[in-house]
């Protein structure tokens, strides 16, 4: 009771100091996965090197660092933190709203099918031995092909509300699924495969600008999109009868909502393959921090993913000497914390009791 | 009297083609008026609602709305703890931009309405712990901050206890006579309606109906056509005042005609 108390307190006095911290935190999280790495640099002189390539010409007592160490933070770990973040944002930001429509907090954006679609897209284009950049391109093809998919069938079902959206989606993610399972017992086991398993576990190696612009455009106008829409969120997670009573026009809405998170999740797969538990467990987080309401929710989730997916990506090429995928770290990370949760809610829900 | 506020005529309704649900239904209602819907399980209750709130269109018929429609279905549930104001302000829906959020001036007007429910001081409450009396208050609110005209509520008082059930009726009462306000409401209390109501309609048949001011309509006789069991018409003093109701007649249920 007096927990319930603390929330309460917590929610209504500082909801404006909990997004300053939370605003701090990924600040500290961007500037810590700057410096930290196989070639580590100090915090100061990472400072020091972003600040010179964000303003040119603010340190003009000549570079008090090495040339290798500009390269490194400006080619390879800007961009990366940048997918990185991004992808974060983007999962939670879409976990969070698709609870919300689906009105089940144990909706993850995997649910929808974009994924599988995007996975396939991204299988086929290693197996038919495209590059690095006709996997993104590929895989973001096959994830807007998919949710093409599961609105048509949807449709065509003449089904109407939330149900045959799922199961639309499960039909389109499953056949998606088994095609990616086909490739894989296709794929040459010595050439192909070690690539596609890997593709598939997820990673952010190999991000460059160009792949930090494929995800970044789709995830922020399409993210913006959903954080305008935050507070239809709330009306929409009453279910369809009271917000259209309430005068929502909810199927359109519900569309519109559904399309801008394919976008962000065909965005996140095309760049960075398979990331689990992020979607489902931030938005989960957000809500202990600062209520059910979508209006702090969305922007709550949106920074603690990117947090979260920067924290697990400095883990993934640090822990050991070879990278470890992270969709492989999000998993075994996210599976105890969502567990964890559970224990902590059931224990609050007896209290109640 | 005035204008009706709602009015439909000649309503026929079919999931299925040629199935009907019901067909040439009739009904009126004015302002500050209360018109309770009576009628079996599975006659089709909730969908004459949907189609009164527009939330379902009919196949046949006209329904008229003349002002701002609420409604509350049954078996109100919120799947995310928000707190009865986030709950209330959601009334706003209608007013505020499709992409912005409420304004002080909405949020204003949802906490007087929570002041004219006399629940201003749940507002801070989550609406999914409270009981079912202040949870049908709450959406109360909420209709009023949605400034509608026409409270449109299926089985109000059906998942509520004795105690509340009056309260409850009491609001609908209010709410009509002090808020000007034309409440619908299904149940299946034909009391409810009796004590409440005045105007009801009675869903006999798909075909068959009855829709009048709730004296003329309800008499034992058509009770026991719509329910199929005995139900006796009591009047007696209570507390200086005559009351008039219906109770049904348990353990004496016949099919035939009463004496």
């Amino acid at each position: 009771m007096t927990r319930n108390r603390n929330a309460k307190f917590v929610k209504r006095a500082g909801p404006a100091f909990t997004f300053i911290a939370l605003g701090t935190t990924l600040v500290a999280a961007v500037i810590v996965s700057l410096a930290i790495g196989r070639y580590p640099i100090p915090v100061a002189r990472a400072l020091r090197i972003l600040i010179a390539l964000a303003i040119p010409g603010t340190q003009p007592d000549g570079p008090a660092w090495d040339e290798e160490e500009r390269i490194i933070i400006q080619i390879v770990r800007l961009p990366r933190i940048a997918v990185a973040a991004l992808a974060g944002a983007g999962l939670a930001l879409s976990g969070a709203v698709l609870q919300g429509l689906f009105r089940n907090p144990l909706v993850a954006p995997q649910i929808i099918g974009i994924s599988s679609g995007a996975s396939f897209g991204g299988v086929l284009a290693i197996m038919i031995g495209l590059s690095s950049y006709g996997v993104v391109g590929l895989a973001f093809a096959f994830g807007i092909l998919s949710m093409i998919l599961v609105f048509g069938l949807s449709r065509l079902a003449g089904g109407t509300g939330i149900l045959s959206v799922v199961l639309s989606g499960i039909i389109v993610g499953g056949m998606f699924s088994a095609f990616v399972g086909l490739m894989q017992y296709l794929a040459d086991p010595d050439k192909k495969l070690p690539g596609i398993v890997y593709w598939l576990l997820g990673s952010f190696v190999g991000a460059d600008w160009t792949k930090a612009a494929v995800i970044g455009f789709p995830t922020v106008c399409a993210g913006a999109g959903l954080l305008l829409l935050r507070w239809r969120i709330n009306l929409l997670s009453l279910g369809d009868d009271d917000a259209s009573a309430l005068g929502v026009p909810v199927d359109v809405l519900r569309w519109v909502c559904l399309g801008l998170v394919s976008l962000i999740v065909a965005a996140q797969v095309s760049v960075s393959g398979g990331i689990g538990w992020v979607g489902l467990v931030i938005p989960h987080f957000a809500r202990m921090l600062v209520g059910p309401d979508h209006r702090r929710l969305l922007p709550a989730s949106a920074i603690m993913g990117a947090i979260y997916l920067l924290l697990m990506d400095d883990l993934a090429r640090t822990m050991v000497s070879q990278e470890i995928p992270i969709g492989i770290l999000t998993a075994i990370v996210g599976t105890p914390i969502f567990g964890f949760m559970f224990w902590k809610t059931q224990a609050k829900g007896w209290s109640h009791d | 009297m005035t204008d009706a506020a709602l009015s439909f005529e000649n309503l026929g309704f079919a999931y299925k083609p040629g199935t009907w649900v019901f067909r040439g239904y009739k009904g009126v209602a004015h302002r500050g008026q209360v018109l309770a819907i009576l009628g079996p399980n599975g006659c089709g209750k909730t969908t004459l609602l949907k189609l009164l709130t527009g939330i379902l269109c009919a196949q046949e018929g006209l329904v008229r709305r003349n002002g701002q429609m609420g409604f509350v279905p049954q078996l109100f549930q919120v799947r995310f703890s928000y707190s009865v104001f986030d709950m209330v302000l959601m009334g706003r829906a209608r007013r505020v931009g499709l992409f912005s959020v409420p304004s002080a001036h909405d949020e204003n007007i949802a906490m007087e309405s929570l002041r004219r429910l006399g629940i201003d001081n749940l507002a801070d409450r989550a609406f999914d712990e409270l009981s079912g009396g202040q949870r049908q208050l709450a959406i109360f609110a909420r209709a009023l901050a949605a400034e509608a005209d026409i409270l449109v509520l299926d089985e109000p008082t059906s998942a509520l206890d004795l105690k509340n059930q009056g309260f409850i009726l009491d609001w609908i009462r209010r709410l009509a006579r002090e808020e000007n306000l034309t409440v619908v409401f299904t149940t299946h209390h034909p009391d409810h309606a009796y004590a409440v109501a005045d105007l009801t309609l009675l869903m006999l048949d798909a075909c068959d109906f009855l829709c009048g001011s709730t004296r003329a309509v309800m008499t034992e006789d058509r009770l026991h056509q719509l329910y199929g069991t005995d139900l006796k018409r009591l009047r007696f003093e209570h507390k200086g005042q005559t009351v008039e109701t219906f109770v049904p007649v348990y353990g004496a249920v016949r099919h035939g005609p009463t004496e």
